[in-house]
């Protein structure tokens, strides 16, 4: 930004456009100038509109089975066909079902004669959208057959379709375990620096010694104490909250230090002077001046409660079925047996990678970006 | 000195009586208790069990009394050396640990040895050779680096030597070796497998380090004193060591004692996708058959480990920098 100040004379207007600008606006100005943190929330949005629309976006249900279709391959798509023939409409290729020479087993293999066009928006299994509205209509699919995007697993269920309700699970676990830890952290670190004296040293104490606790033997004791024969969703909210409990201290030591130098400066004392509650002075007065610190830390904490829940469920320990999150995905690609067969079941670890890589890149963009008066 | 000792052993002792108190809770917690496990398990088998016997075992094991006196009895065994009893093993708890503990310990330093032998030299060439193509792999590589689960990469390690190597790469020892007597072959054939454990431990660390030591020498190389030692006449090289970088390890010695709560932490799930014979199968499958000595003795070893940890690093803090003082931090 220093060269608009450069050439005052042909660049007045951004100038004065600068000068007006809110915190909030410089803030974004700054991001948006940031080309990797851009990149990054671009696949957030992309993974939150997966999340949104995972019923309409899988053309089956996560728990359907094919099986005519099991343990199979993806599919690719496919606009030019064997004899190099341009079609307007992807098409897929059909399988039929032969038997293995040596092993004797049914294999479904590629038939290219039989030509399938993806259809779009076409009407398919019956689902309840976001559990409220009834519908059929889903992204693509194809009429008398079977679209297997990314393959089939075991069971005959499809890879695609279940990798796009984990990324709503998956994420959904993220947003509100990230969202208790940040309330009790505000809550916690907020008593300590704001009240000091003994209230700080105990919370003090408490943070670090649960940060000084190796996390993951925690988190495997405490989600192995679940009883077994709690429901899914259940288990899904203890999980969510057990992740939560150990994140909260990041939170709470930012907060402290923070509300810890602001409380000796002016606008706080006159805010006291002015007969503000203590209530009022955290939340209207200091809360908002390092708001954009705290969005930061957020934004740094979900990949770690993702990849914390993939670890659990991984092991059967976190989230089980029916409910299917990246780390249930990833709990059937356990030996090395069903990997060598079925090596398209890692796909969602591959979608863990990218989430988190994404909130890494964001939280760098987020990071420069916090301060706006910084060079 | 020696007063700041004192008080950082008496600290570090306090903080030890209170894990051992969580760990304790910690294996109390589940529902039902090693007998409910062990009749459930009889009773599947086609074994039937009658009430009395669960209770003559329940009183045996002293699964009837109150918390605080099971707590005392445990608490006052560990700290004479006895673990207590293993009901998954029919052995002491000590006995079984100990044939698996010395892998953890050297999995564990291996790591931790790797992550520094790597990531201090890289994160030297980055800041020093900025935005140059060597700097930008490093950081895309540790960017994914950082990203990857740990069991994910030893899954993937796992799939691309069955494919491309067709050898397995879990485990520590060669069939040959698994149950051979200590010698310099199977030292070395331990080697030869261990890198594998300890790459995909180490990767985040070295990933994380990497960017730390490149961020803050940045910082330093800005600085008037580098300036003033390269018009000194130092040649580049001993002014880059002597100077800078002594300065930019310091949050990396900081962070020392983190680092082996981190490769502690992953240490177990990765144990388990690679089947490795040391502690990590060991603990879970504690956890899960509800053998609660077992899993209270690894949670406490497992903590005291890293504590001793961050100890060590900060007394390597103090002698590296004189100034910082540690009265604050306890």
């Amino acid at each position: 930004m220093s060269d608009q100040h450069n050439s005052p004379a042909s660049n007045d207007n951004k100038v004065r456009r600068l000068d007006i600008a809110t915190h909030w606006q410089l803030i974004w100005w700054r991001f948006r100038k940031h080309r990797m943190a851009m990149t990054g929330a671009a696949i957030l949005g992309v993974f939150l509109i997966i999340s949104l629309f995972a019923e309409f976006i899988a053309p089956y249900g996560s728990h359907t089975r094919n099986p005519r279709y099991l343990q199979g391959p993806p599919m690719g798509i496919h606009l030019f066909d064997d004899k190099g023939n341009f079609h307007l409409r992807p098409f897929i290729y059909g399988r039929i079902n032969k038997r293995d020479p040596v092993t004797f087993r049914l294999r479904a293999v590629v038939d290219t004669s039989q030509k399938i066009p993806l259809r779009f928006f076409p009407r398919g299994e019956t689902y309840k959208f976001w559990g409220l509205f009834k519908s059929d209509r889903h992204l693509f699919g194809v009429d008398n057959s079977f679209v297997n995007l990314l393959g089939t697993d075991q069971l005959g269920r499809d890879v695609f379709s279940r990798l796009m309700y984990a990324t709503r699970i998956s994420l959904s676990v993220g947003a509100i375990g990230v969202f208790m830890a940040f309330t009790v952290g505000i809550f916690m670190g907020g008593i300590a620096g704001y009240m000091g004296g003994i209230a700080d040293e105990v919370i003090m104490r408490l943070m670090e010694f649960i940060r000084s606790i190796p996390t993951l033997p925690l988190w495997l004791a405490l989600a192995a104490a679940l009883p077994r024969d709690w429901s899914a969703l259940k288990v899904y909210l203890a999980v969510t909250a057990i992740l939560a409990s150990i994140g909260w201290t990041h939170l709470g030591r930012r907060v402290r230090s923070k509300l810890l130098s602001l409380r000796e400066e002016d606008f706080i004392l006159s805010a006291r002077l002015a007969g503000c509650s203590d209530a009022r002075i955290i939340t209207r007065h200091m809360l908002p001046s390092f708001m954009s610190y705290l969005i930061v830390d957020l934004s740094v904490s979900f990949p770690y409660i993702i990849l914390a829940e993939t670890s659990l469920s991984f092991l059967g320990l976190g989230l089980r079925e029916p409910i299917v999150s990246w780390g249930v995905l990833l709990y059937s690609a356990q030996n090395i047996r069903t990997l060598a067969e079925m090596p398209w079941l890692l796909v969602s670890g591959l979608f863990v990678i990218i989430a988190v890589l994404a909130f890494n890149l964001m939280g760098d963009g987020l990071r420069d970006a916090a301060d706006p008066f910084a060079k | 000195m020696l007063n700041l000792l004192t008080r950082r052993i008496i600290a570090t002792l306090v903080t030890l009586f209170l894990i051992s108190v969580v760990a304790f809770i910690l294996i109390q917690l589940p529902p039902g208790d090693f007998v409910d496990a062990y009749a459930g398990k009889k009773t599947q088998g086609g074994v039937i069990i009658t009430q009395e016997e669960l209770d003559v075992m329940r009183t045996r094991l002293g699964l009837d009394q109150s918390f605080s006196h099971q707590y005392l009895r445990w608490i006052g065994g560990v700290v004479k050396g006895d673990l207590g009893f293993s009901w998954e093993y029919h052995r002491p708890v000590a006995d079984v640990i100990a044939e698996r503990l010395p892998l953890t310990l050297m999995l564990a330093f291996s790591t931790l040895l790797f992550t520094y032998l790597i990531a201090v030299p890289l994160g030297i060439y980055s800041a020093v050779r900025q935005y140059s193509v060597g700097d930008h792999a490093a950081s895309v590589i540790g960017y994914i680096g950082l990203a990857t689960p740990n069991f994910l990469f030893a899954l993937i390690l796992m799939y691309l030597g069955q494919k491309w190597f067709g050898m397995s790469v879990g485990g520590l020892f060669s069939p040959e070796f698994e149950d051979a007597a200590w010698s310099l072959a199977r030292f070395v054939d331990l080697i030869s497998h261990l890198w594998v454990p300890v790459l995909v431990l180490g990767t985040a660390g070295t990933a994380f380090q990497m960017r730390t030591m490149r961020a803050t020498l940045l910082d330093e190389l800005n600085k008037m004193y580098v300036t003033a030692a390269r018009a000194g006449g130092i040649p580049e090289f001993r002014m880059l060591i002597k100077y800078p970088v002594r300065m930019a390890l310091n949050p990396i010695v900081a962070t020392l004692g983190w680092e082996l709560t981190n490769i502690i932490s992953g240490a177990p799930i990765v144990g388990i996708v690679l089947s490795l014979p040391d502690t990590g199968p060991l603990f879970i499958n504690a956890l899960l058959n509800q053998d609660m000595y077992l899993s209270g003795a690894m949670i406490l070893i497992y903590c005291t480990l890293v504590i001793i940890g961050t100890f060590i690093s900060d007394i390597l803090l103090m002698i590296l920098d004189p100034r910082i003082r540690l009265e604050g931090r306890i």
